[in-house]
């Protein structure tokens, strides 16, 4: 990665909405080459989506949320990443961690209800042969989310004049 | 009629032209401020979090009057390996509060009744206002846009007289943003060993400059140490206004004599501020002063976006290369800056602040902060299109 990756990253990184035109601006690099710049990063597989944090308690979507602790036991030939691609599958997983510590695999999840939930967990997930043993934690509230602090007021706490 | 009180050496001084838009800024919602002139992001947690340790830790005590010795070494050492300026921490710093206070006491130390300081303008509000307090005679040194607002050898030459005593020297400047090169510096160097000056070199944006330049320190130059006062401070490139800690460096027997002013009227800067900032200095030191390139990428951005919306909407806006400031031309409007930035606040509640409050040089000119929410900036360029659109 060269220092002008870099610094189109760490702008796309703060806001991936800011026009290609403006980036250009803001970086000291014409049009073209911020577009390139991007392009690659998305043909290497670095810049894999581009989505918005949303708080979801505001947009009345309700959705149940989990985290779900798993210990598998790894058998020859069908090691963690098998065992992953398989959790993969499941629509209801959000996002999928190899884990240092007491267990092997953190899963988030989501889901309509809880019903839903508890399917996923009874029916889907733990029967899988590898799977061992689950502990599964709801998500009561969300503070933060990818360094977005969710209900606070941005404010700016400078006076409006100073030398 | 108790003014009779007041000396009126003290009455004679202004007070800062600046105030009154903050009073009419205070009055109004919804004002996007480009009047701002500190950093925009909160002080790096890990440094707020030492002045939090210390404080748990029950040290609420003063500290030597010259600042706790571990700081003075980091200063000296971040001074060393950044702008190639030897001090001995021992003797040869002082930690004040706030580059302020350093420039103050400095004045106090090197000025005599009657002397001359030469003070390049348009700067700082405090160099002229302490210069009076400190019975001196400020001498105004213009500086203009069309030399990137940097400090002529000849215009300084042409100001000298033999009561001149002190150059007050701010690059990168505010208001302006200008940075002076190495090569006009050694020549600013030249002038002020030929006619006996003592430099006191404000360096508090000095790590804040852009497109690779790095703003060396007169103080480095051959002859200069012995001439010189280094000031600078934590409160721009370290995200500290509120902390208030600065320093000074210079030869022993200068800081000796400010010292003696530091200890009869501030005793000791805030031992919080003053262990947070060790650490600023120390963790900066540590990852290459990640924190520091992280702040300065971020004014980087907007400054361009900033001065080609002014050139664009028809400000002319020359290109500053240093601390986070644009300083755009609005002489073809008509209004004086002062009239500019009233209606400008009043109609559209954007605040930037006039250039006249800078020095006479600065009329014709608005300062402008960008060190705002990129956002707001958008917003801030749309309203003064809409003004420019009604004059």
């Amino acid at each position: 990665m060269n220092g002008h990756q870099k610094r189109v990253l760490d702008l796309l990184n703060e806001n991936c909405r800011i026009p290609l035109e403006q980036m250009a601006v803001m970086l000291g690099m014409d049009i073209q080459e911020v577009a390139g710049i991007i392009d690659t990063l998305e043909k290497d597989g670095i810049i894999l989506s581009y989505r918005p944090i949303i708080n979801w308690d505001k947009a009345e979507r309700n959705m149940v949320e989990a985290m779900i602790e798993v210990k598998v036991t790894p058998q020859r030939d069908f090691g963690f990443d098998a065992v992953a691609r398989r959790i993969n599958n499941f629509e209801e997983v959000r996002g999928l961690y190899l884990m240092s510590g007491t267990y092997d695999l953190l899963i988030q999840v989501a889901a309509p209800t809880l019903k839903e939930l508890a399917q996923f967990v009874s029916e889907r997930l733990s029967p899988l042969e590898t799977v061992t043993g689950t502990s599964t934690s709801f998500v009561l509230k969300r503070y933060k989310q990818d360094g977005v602090v969710f209900d606070r007021q941005e404010e700016d706490r400078r006076l409006s004049v100073s030398p | 009629m108790s003014s009779r009180f007041v000396n009126p050496a003290i009455a004679a001084v202004p007070p800062s032209a600046i105030r009154r838009f903050f009073d009419i800024a205070g009055t109004m919602k919804d004002v996007i401020s480009l009047g701002v002139g500190e950093p925009d992001f909160v002080t790096p947690f890990a440094v707020r979090n030492t002045a939090i340790d210390s404080l748990l830790d029950g040290e609420t005590q003063y500290t030597t009057n010259a600042g706790i010795l571990p700081l003075r070494e980091e200063i000296v050492h971040y001074l060393q390996t950044r702008f190639e300026v030897s001090y001995v921490p021992d003797s040869e710093v002082l930690v004040t509060v706030g580059a302020s206070e350093a420039i103050d006491i400095a004045l106090r130390v090197l000025v005599r009744p009657g002397d001359e300081v030469l003070i390049p303008e348009p700067c700082y509000i405090s160099y002229q206002a302490c210069t009076r307090f400190a019975l001196g005679v400020p001498v105004n040194v213009p500086t203009h846009a069309q030399n990137n607002f940097e400090l002529l050898p000849e215009d300084l030459e042409a100001r000298i007289t033999p009561q001149s005593r002190v150059l007050v020297l701010s690059y990168p400047s505010n208001p302006t943003g200008a940075v002076m090169p190495g090569e006009r510096l050694e020549r600013i160097a030249e002038l002020a060993i030929r006619h006996d000056l003592f430099v006191v070199c404000d360096e508090i944006y000095a790590e804040l400059c852009y497109d690779g330049f790095r703003q060396p320190s007169i103080a480095s130059l051959p002859g200069m140490r012995e001439r010189s006062m280094v000031v600078s401070g934590f409160s721009k490139a370290f995200a500290m206004t509120g902390f208030r800690l600065g320093y000074l460096c210079a030869p022993a027997e200068i800081v000796r004599a400010c010292a003696r002013i530091h200890q009869y009227t501030i005793m000791c800067a805030s031992r919080q501020s003053q262990v947070a900032a060790w650490n600023a200095l120390r963790q900066g030191r540590e990852t290459d002063y990640a924190e520091v390139s992280r702040m300065r990428e971020s004014y980087d951005r907007r400054r361009r976006l900033m001065v080609k919306a002014f050139n664009e909407m028809g400000l002319p806006c020359f290109e500053p290369k240093g601390a986070f400031y644009a300083f755009p031309d609005i002489r073809h409007t008509g209004l004086n800056s002062e009239q500019f930035c009233e209606r400008l606040l009043k109609e559209q509640h954007v605040v930037c602040v006039p250039g006249s409050a800078f020095g006479p040089s600065g009329e014709g000119h608005i300062r402008c902060c960008y060190a705002t929410a990129t956002d707001s900036l958008l917003v801030a360029f749309e309203r003064i299109k809409a003004f420019l659109a009604g004059l």
